[in-house]
């Protein structure tokens, strides 16, 4: 029986380990028949082929495509190297060299990946023999490209919990404590008629009127008014969004707008000023009166405006791939660390974070805020969710910060369909950027920051990155409420909630330490700021990715329990003293059990 | 006695530091008249000159303003004593009993600035005649930066104390003058406590048998040098090969000679030697040469007929690059005000690049891989060189018995591993901290520091495998400038027992005796010795069959790396070849392992490296660092400790460090408790209940920098507006959509 190791760099989805202990002899039977297939999952094609494994080279093996993923598992290879690639993270299939290159593998297939890596494969060079794995490829990897269904539609997949449950919109406006005397709750765009990418419930100041509503809608960027997200349980504050004034070149004022925003002031008592954070910077707002946009000019009487200077998805989108260039395959060597600063994503994160900081400092003090950039779905969604993460620690818990993605990302329409491009071909679409994987970052800065204050884990990070782009469940699928209720995302679709919450201990933080009312103020310099290698490195063997500590930790809480139970049974049977009697072998210093803290991840 | 009354304080233009203007002051608070304030000295330690009142700014106080006090020199410290009583709170977990947070030792003095008007100016000594400045900014060697005021003392004081730490802290002064050679006049001694297991000082002829011994070593201890008649540079007992003559002791001084440094357990060892330059050919060279070869020969025979050597300096920076580097390094962390510091943020990572200090400790670590991978892997005999041979060399055998010996993981095992190398093996401590001022700095160079950092690297790499701290480091790191301590005060074992027996005639108590830094009760209360140790620490499982037998699976596991042995042996540029003398001397076979190579040095370990990690991670066998950029780190408690901006309130690795120390506690008292109850046939003694130490709130630089107020304001960063130069169309074409807005 040869059991196979898998190196941590293989295995794509966490949740898929049953492969561990795949033995060889049923391979000989029927190719890789023993592979995972989720309910609803369907092979579509096997085949032999030499994976060129930048790490350890050319690697012979057998893939397996189905309506789901890319599953490859080497024959000959010691240790085995397998992989397993759910198809919706491919952003693009290319064939390499041609039926005449020369050169060993020079044939082949080039997969480019969502997650940071690329994929080549070769194959050999007689016959076409690419033509069907590549044409299957891509019409599976790109189902809507291709009229096809994406894979969460066909999934069969039953959980214990139903990650539909997880957020409702009434619920968490009441935790809140809204309704209140200054603002209502209402449902105005329950059929998305006033704003097709915001929620149906909205929380508004309780003195404007409906009508208020929809003449303000007229004078902010694709109607999305300022609403409510979050409100100080104590000073009421609140932190609001939306998108930027649509003042164009002639500095258009509308009064409606002005005095929308005067009542949001007013809805918290004592401040004389509202904050108005735009998320861009200065020159970009400027710029954007070009094309009808702009922002809050002196007209707006009792609010401030400070930009927080953070850049477009676009440029978001180029410093990845700046950053993928040196992480991915190889760790550039020679100047690490000027290159890493090179790529800016670093200092991006910065920004967004010190950004945040300034809003939760803002509204900590008591003072309301409004937060906007162009359309109020990306740079926004990340000031309020992290400034709402340092703010509430209800967020930082596993429930709250499932809340927190459904609330402000996904019903504040974050255009996770077009951000992502689930199923599209089109991998150089100006519309994809990595927005959410930079708040995602941001949010694990924090956790570094602060060990103990979140619930959830890296692995709940990582999972929710995966995710994103499985295309397995429905979750992060389309661009808006309306669009997920169109296409009844919700019954015909599981959530990735679902997964996580049937097996919430794997996404714990054994460090977590509960502690309501505190505010966390991250530290946004560089010094602190670090490249989250379990993240970006990840496919890299040489970097090792578990962190002892909470292995150690766990191993400690096991031992404390076993000497409680043992100091009991002693206790009860009151005069047994014989130690060596029970149960468990008796360590001779609480610390020597734990020896191997090896756990591939 | 001075007053100050509420015209007392003369105005003085802003300057480039304004935490506090003296109007803001409120002068009417404080009281009319005052009193100047002493520290409590210590043994020997006697006032210089003291002035009040003096400004000290406070940095990590929201509240802008600084803390009127006395400041004060002495033939130890440069110490500040704030006239306000200090508040209970103050009382810290990790104060240091020699001296306080407001306190200079004269040997941690790094650099001092005067603040004239707006300009700050470095004061090199000699030149301060009568202008003295209105400011003192003093940068300290464990990276804390005070700022003075003098603007508040009168003339004659202000120049007086001015005058008095400048000449006490910078200008040149002879050995006797430190303060360590007072205090040990004066101070009882201190009862040793004997810790177990102590740390083992390697001045007996006993210690050195018994390092052999442990080891399994197969040479010979040598006595010849007890009276240093063979080399001051020597200690006065140490290890050779069995097969070099006595006769070949005694020449060339003891450079040359074969040092021995640890046993690796299949039997070959590692060396180290001072080497010869040799210029250029003539009799003496050449007498010196076949004097090597026989050398080599004996180090060859103590296993295998095997040997490497390696000349550091041919690929290791010098010690004037390593001070060079770290000069740049440490301005970092020396920040002045919160402008300054956010401005150097935007280009953090660039400025840590170019002070190339990160690369000189990859550099170290990566050397120290190469010689383990000689040792483990294709159980070759090492011989380091170079040419003090108590700078570098230290630095890589110390590393090396770091990676490869568990036991020098272990918090005794450290610093005897610092004895045996370090204060034994010669290294000029006080020619390369230049405690005494010496104008020529070319010695100077923090070589320990380099090595603590290496350290530290191992460390955060790999936790579970020490039994010490971080903190444990970093005090280390601050001990070094602390001139109590015999153990960082000399050059050499001859150096040190010549300045003790020489001072002594005059008193009765015979040779004068320094305590050395380990007697850890000297600077920090039990309590606060607790954080020296690793929670993450798992002590290794005591195996049935005896200690004997946990070498055993090393040895399968050495032999299980991948069979390069005759395939990739050896290297190019890295070890020497033999002259061809030695080469006949020597079985061919061997040497032609590793005479040609194809790969290069980094390639072969990086090779060594990856089988290491395919294998289970054992923490208590050998262990091998991560040398990629993104592995190597800075180490963030002992640089970021005293800056206010980059603490983080509440947070820091340390919330989770706190927490597995404390659940360490309570399953030690736990398993105490089941021992009393098994032992106890009477059950009747209640369990003890679990103690949970106080959550109280950490933050990032804790033990250090306390921070009296819980700030609630959060670190914005400044500047940010010159912070992204982003280029190209990127950031014009700011819709993000690029579609026409709909509704206008």
């Amino acid at each position: 029986m040869a059991s196979a190791s898998i190196p941590a760099y293989s295995s794509n989805a966490l949740e898929n380990s049953s492969t561990k202990n795949a033995s060889r002899e049923s391979l000989k039977m029927e190719p890789l028949s023993d592979m995972p297939l989720l309910p609803g999952e369907e092979r579509v094609i096997d085949k032999d082929i030499i994976y060129i494994c930048p790490f350890s080279g050319a690697v012979k093996g057998k893939v397996v495509i189905t309506n789901y993923r890319l599953y490859f598992r080497s024959v000959e290879a010691e240790p085995v190297v397998t992989f397993d690639v759910p198809l919706g993270t491919i952003s693009r299939v290319e064939k390499m060299g041609g039926a005449s290159s020369r050169g060993e593998n020079s044939y082949g297939l080039d997969i480019t990946c969502k997650d940071m890596r690329n994929l080549r494969f070769a194959l050999k060079q007689e016959g076409h023999s690419r033509r069907d794995i590549f044409d299957i490829l891509f019409r599976h990897a790109f189902p809507l490209s291709h009229g096809l269904q994406l894979f969460a539609f066909l999934s069969q997949e039953k959980f214990e919990e139903n990650g539909w449950n997880v957020y409702n919109p009434m619920q968490e406006f009441r935790r809140q404590g809204l309704p209140n005397d200054s603002w209502r709750i209402t449902f105005l765009n329950e059929n998305y008629e006033l704003c097709d990418t915001y929620p149906a419930l909205l929380a508004v100041p309780f003195k404007a009127s409906d009508e208020d509503l929809r003449k303000v809608a007229t004078f902010r960027s694709r109607g999305r008014i300022p609403v409510l997200s979050w409100i100080h349980p104590e000073k009421q504050a609140v932190i609001t969004r939306c998108s930027q004034p649509l003042v164009g070149m002639s500095g258009k004022r509308n009064r409606d707008d002005e005095r929308y925003l005067d009542l949001i002031r007013e809805a918290n008592g004592g401040t004389s000023k509202l904050t108005i954070f735009d998320a861009r910077p200065n020159v970009n707002a400027v710029a954007n009166k070009a094309t009808g946009g702009g922002y809050e000019g002196e007209d707006y009487q009792n609010a401030e405006l400070v930009f927080l200077d953070i850049h477009n998805i676009h440029v978001m989108r180029e410093s990845l791939k700046k950053l993928k260039d040196i992480v991915y395959p190889h760790v550039e060597e020679a100047h690490w660390l000027s290159s890493l600063e090179s790529t800016h994503w670093l200092e991006h994160v910065k920004l967004v974070l010190a950004g945040a900081i300034q809003v939760a400092d803002k509204v900590s003090s008591g003072q309301s805020v409004l937060v906007h950039c162009s359309d109020g779905w990306d740079r926004t969604a990340q000031l309020t969710s992290l400034s709402m993460l340092m703010l509430d620690s209800f967020y930082r818990t596993l429930h709250g910060f499932q809340v927190l993605l459904q609330k402000e990302w996904l019903g504040f329409g974050h255009k996770f369909g077009s951000r992502i491009g689930h199923g599209d071909k089109n991998h150089a679409d100006a519309d994809r950027s990595p927005i959410f994987l930079q708040f995602i970052d941001c949010v694990w800065q924090m956790t570094k920051q602060f060990p103990t204050a979140f619930e959830f884990n890296d692995r709940l990070l990582l999972t929710v990155l995966d995710h994103l782009y499985s295309c397995r469940f429905g979750t992060f699928l389309y661009n808006c409420e309306s669009a997920r209720d169109a296409n009844e995302v919700k019954t015909k679709t599981v959530s990735l909630w679902s997964l996580v919450n049937s097996d919430r201990s794997s996404y714990i933080n054994p460090f977590y330490t509960m502690e309501s009312s505190r505010v966390l103020y991250p530290v946004a310099s560089m010094r602190h700021l670090e490249l989250w290698v379990g993240y970006y490195i990840r496919w890299n063997p040489r970097i090792r990715h578990q962190s002892p500590v909470e292995q150690r930790y766990r191993e400690l809480l096991a031992l404390k329990d076993q000497y409680l139970k043992k100091l009991e049974e002693l206790q009860l049977s009151g005069s047994a003293p014989r130690l060596s009697n029970s149960t468990a072998p008796s360590p001779a210093s609480p610390t020597q059990r734990v020896t191997h803290m090896h756990t591939p991840f | 006695m001075l007053s100050l009354g509420s015209g007392g304080g003369k105005p003085v233009k802003p300057s480039f530091v304004s935490y506090v203007t003296p109007e803001e002051i409120k002068s009417t608070e404080r009281e009319t008249s005052r009193k100047e304030k002493h520290p409590d000295l210590l043994p020997g330690e006697v006032v210089f000159c003291s002035t009040n009142p003096v400004l000290k700014y406070t940095q990590d106080d929201v509240s802008q303003r600084g803390i009127f006090g006395t400041l004060v020199c002495t033939n130890f410290r440069i110490a500040f004593v704030s006239d306000e009583a200090p508040s209970e709170e103050q009382a810290q977990l990790f104060k240091n009993k020699l001296y306080g947070e407001n306190d200079i030792p004269l040997t941690c003095v790094d650099h001092i600035y005067g603040g004239y008007d707006e300009k700050k100016k470095l004061i090199t000594g000699g030149l301060v005649r009568n202008k003295y400045p209105s400011k003192i900014i003093i940068h300290c060697k464990d990276l804390r930066v005070f700022q003075f005021s003098l603007t508040y003392a009168k003339e004659e004081e202000a120049k007086k104390i001015f005058q008095g730490i400048i000449h006490h802290s910078l200008e040149p002064k002879s050995l006797k003058c430190i303060f360590a050679f007072s205090y040990c006049e004066k101070a009882t001694a201190t009862p040793e406590i004997h810790r177990t297991p102590r740390t083992v000082m390697f001045d007996t002829v006993e210690d050195w048998t018994q390092e052999m011994k442990r080891t399994k070593g197969n040479c010979k201890v040598v006595s010849a040098n007890e009276n240093f008649s063979l080399s001051q540079k020597l200690p006065q007992f140490f290890i050779m090969p069995t097969a070099v003559l006595d006769e070949d002791m005694t020449k060339f001084e003891g450079k040359g000679l074969p040092i021995w440094c640890w046993s690796h357990h299949s039997g070959c060892a590692l060396f180290k030697t001072a080497s010869l330059p040799l210029m250029q050919e003539d009799g003496y060279s050449q007498a010196y040469k076949i004097y090597m070869e026989r050398m080599l020969n004996a180090v060859a025979q103590t296993h295998l007929y095997s040997v490497k050597t390696e000349e550091l300096s041919d690929t290791l920076p010098t010690i004037q690059d390593i001070q060079q580097s770290y000069s740049r390094f440490k301005q970092f962390f020396l920040i002045d005000n919160t402008t300054e510091f956010w401005l150097s943020d935007m280009k953090w990572f660039s400025s840590l690049e170019n002070s190339g200090w990160l690369d000189i400790i990859r550099q170290c670590l990566q050397k120290a891989v190469e010689v383990v991978e000689c040792l483990e892997k294709e159980n070759t005999n090492v011989l380091i060189m170079e040419e003090a041979g108590s700078d570098l060399c230290c630095v890589i055998s110390s590393l090396v018995q770091l990676m490869l010996d568990p036991y020098c993981r272990t918090l005794a095992g450290f610093q005897s591993l610092v004895q045996k190398e370090w204060v034994a093996g010669g290294h000029s401590f006080l020619d390369r901290c230049n405690h005494v001022h010496q104008k020529d700095k070319e010695f100077q160079s923090p070589v320990f520091l380099l090595f603590l950092e290496c350290v530290w690297q191992l460390l955060q790499q790999h936790g579970p495998a020490f039994q010490f701290s971080e903190t444990y480091l970093t005090v280390l790191s601050d001990s070094v400038h602390v001139p109590v301590f015999g153990t960082f005060l000399f050059n050499s074992p001859y150096h040190r027992a010549t300045v003790m027996k020489n001072d002594s005639p005059q008193t009765q108590r015979g040779p004068l005796n320094c305590p050395e830094v380990w007697d850890w009760s000297l600077q920090f209360e039990r309590k606060a010795q607790d954080l020296f140790t690793n929670p993450l620490y798992a002590e290794k499982p005591k195996q049935d069959k005896g200690a004997r037998r946990t070498y055993r699976p090393k040895h399968q596991r050495q032999l299980s790396l991948p069979s390069s042995a005759f395939k990739t042996p050896p290297k190019k540029g890295f070890f020497k070849e033999e002259t061809d003398s030695l080469k006949k001397m020597l079985r061919v076979k061997r040497i032609s392992r590793w005479l040609h190579s194809p790969d290069s040095a980094q390639a072969s370990t990086r090779e060594f490296y990856e089988a290491w990690q395919r294998k289970p991670l054992d923490y208590h066998s050998l262990i091998l660092p991560c040398l990629d950029g993104p592995a190597m780190r800075v180490w963030m408690q002992r640089y970021l400790r005293w800056i206010h901006e980059v603490q983080i309130f509440g947070g820091g690795a340390i919330t989770v460090m706190s927490k597995l120390a404390d659940l360490v506690g309570e399953v030690q008292e736990l398993r105490r408790e089941l021992e009393r109850q098994a032992c106890r046939a009477d059950s009747n003694h209640q369990r003890a209940a679990a103690s949970h130490r106080s959550s109280v709130r950490l933050s990032s630089s804790f033990p250090f920098a306390t921070s009296r107020v819980w700030s609630f304001k959060p670190a914005i960063p400044t500047s940010l507006l010159q912070s992204l130069m982003i280029t190209g169309g990127l950031a014009d074409q700011d819709d993000e959509d690029g579609e026409t807005l709909g509704v206008v």
